[in-house]
């Protein structure tokens, strides 16, 4: 049996190497995050947004453009066989959904590197969220991760995964948002962050991680059966 | 002893095998014995079940019902033991087609546990076998179908597998390529292979045993 950790090893460099090369995923996301930031921008007809609306215009925009890279997370797997070549290997499979919910969020991380200044360049008046705000944004990409790599692998597939795979993560996410705009609206607020609740909506998003996180390495190996 | 006894056991032993999908029963009641070192050529029109057989026989597909044992093995209970035992050439390739065929390789050599020290000779030596060294950092969408097969032979027999299931392994190959292959992956007293073909001709001489399956009638073994 190849350890664990050096099949995670392998397959998460794998796609990173992948997607450096091809650029498949990021570069889709990061313009959709900008376009609905300039869409925002204009359509409110504010410059500056806080509190509610700044942390519903940061997550709704982060989520969806968060979509555009789960959807074909898998993709590779299923047209180029990479589902059958990872069977055939004495791995744990739980190694293959480690590894792809890594890849998901060095995604995550990458497009928020790059939309998040520009979200603050339109819409805040002062940088000083942002440093908490990296917190929130870690704990939620983590349980991003976690569920989309989970429904991910169940919709790739699907002929309709296009479909499918929003259909079924939106749901499932729905509690991970709420936790994470709760978190970012005090941050958000207009006199600078406050850190009303902060640490209850924490809480909730590393629940939200861990639950995730276990169910996804507890049912991957049944996913990959036929 | 363990050990001892796993290789006295025949490499294949099935009884009864059968897969439905769905309503449809795509393999049925296949039945027979294959020692270590033995060729067993799979024979039938398209629809007959060969692939499916190759990939249960990989442990890529459960049986609906019968028995199989695959070196010492019983499937699907014992599956997770067998992998890396096993080398499988379909229909895909399994290359990724965004990295190059040595990336590929490499990549290949990690899952299976093959150090890197051992994986980067072994490779050499298969690109060589192969000819394929001076196209191996090309990327995989540029290659050639042939290219695609010969590198998917390498694959196959990278981590030094005990069982060969080879689906049509000729595909897509020149003659040469052909030759190239039959090193690697050719009759040898201590390669034990399923080899499915359309080509009868050509394999049957190489045959210990042959499995002829037919669309709706049971399997003959010869």
């Amino acid at each position: 049996m190849t350890p664990t950790r050096a099949a995670f090893a392998a397959i998460l460099a794998k796609d990173l190497r992948a997607e450096l090369r091809t650029l498949q995923s990021l570069p889709a996301m990061a313009l959709f995050a900008v376009t609905a930031f300039v869409i925002f921008r204009f359509g409110l007809d504010r410059t500056s947004l806080s509190g509610s609306l700044a942390s519903g215009v940061l997550w709704a925009t982060l989520l969806f453009a968060a979509l555009l890279g789960i959807n074909r997370l898998f993709v590779a797997e299923r047209e180029e066989g990479g589902f059958d070549a990872i069977r055939l290997a004495p791995i744990d499979r739980g190694a293959l959904f480690a590894a792809k919910a890594a890849a998901l969020l060095v995604f995550l991380l990458a497009l928020e590197l790059v939309v998040v200044p520009v979200f603050a360049i339109f819409f805040l008046d002062s940088a000083a969220a942002l440093g908490p705000l990296a917190l929130v944004l870690l704990l939620a990409d983590l349980g991003l991760a976690a569920t989309g790599t989970l429904i991910s692998s169940m919709a790739v597939h699907s002929r309709a995964r296009d479909l499918l795979g929003p259909l079924v993560l939106l749901p499932l996410v729905v509690p991970l948002m709420i936790a994470a705009t709760g978190a970012s609206e005090p941050l958000l607020a207009l006199h600078g962050p406050d850190y009303h609740r902060f640490g209850t909506w924490l809480a909730v998003l590393c629940l939200y991680d861990l639950i995730f996180l276990l169910i996804g390495w507890a049912v991957f190996d049944f996913l990959l059966e036929d | 002893m363990e050990a001892g006894q796993a290789h006295e056991e025949p490499a294949l032993r099935l009884a009864g095998l059968r897969r439905d999908f769905g309503e449809r029963t795509a393999l049925e009641s296949v039945g027979l014995e294959l020692c270590r070192g033995e060729t067993l050529v799979v024979l039938g029109p398209n629809g007959a079940g060969k692939t499916t057989l190759l990939r249960i026989l990989a442990t890529l597909l459960r049986p609906s019902g019968g028995e199989a044992t695959v070196l010492g093995r019983s499937l699907p209970g014992e599956a997770w033991k067998l992998r890396g035992r096993i080398g499988y050439l379909g229909h895909e390739p399994l290359l990724y087609r965004d990295l190059s065929g040595r990336e590929n390789l490499r990549f290949q050599a990690r899952l299976h546990g093959v150090g890197r020290g051992a994986a980067e000779r072994r490779i050499e030596e298969l690109l060589r076998a192969t000819g394929m060294r001076r196209r191996a950092d090309e990327r995989v969408a540029e290659l050639s179908a042939g290219m695609r097969q010969r590198l998917s032979i390498c694959r196959c027999v990278l981590h030094g597998p005990e069982l060969l299931l080879l689906d049509e392994p000729d595909s897509n190959l020149d003659a040469a390529g052909r030759e190239l292959a039959r090193a690697l992956i050719g009759p040898a007293p201590e390669r034990t292979r399923v080899l499915v073909t359309h080509d009868p001709e050509r394999h049957l001489p190489e045959a210990d045993q042959v499995l002829r399956l037919g669309v709706g009638e049971a399997a003959v073994v010869s």
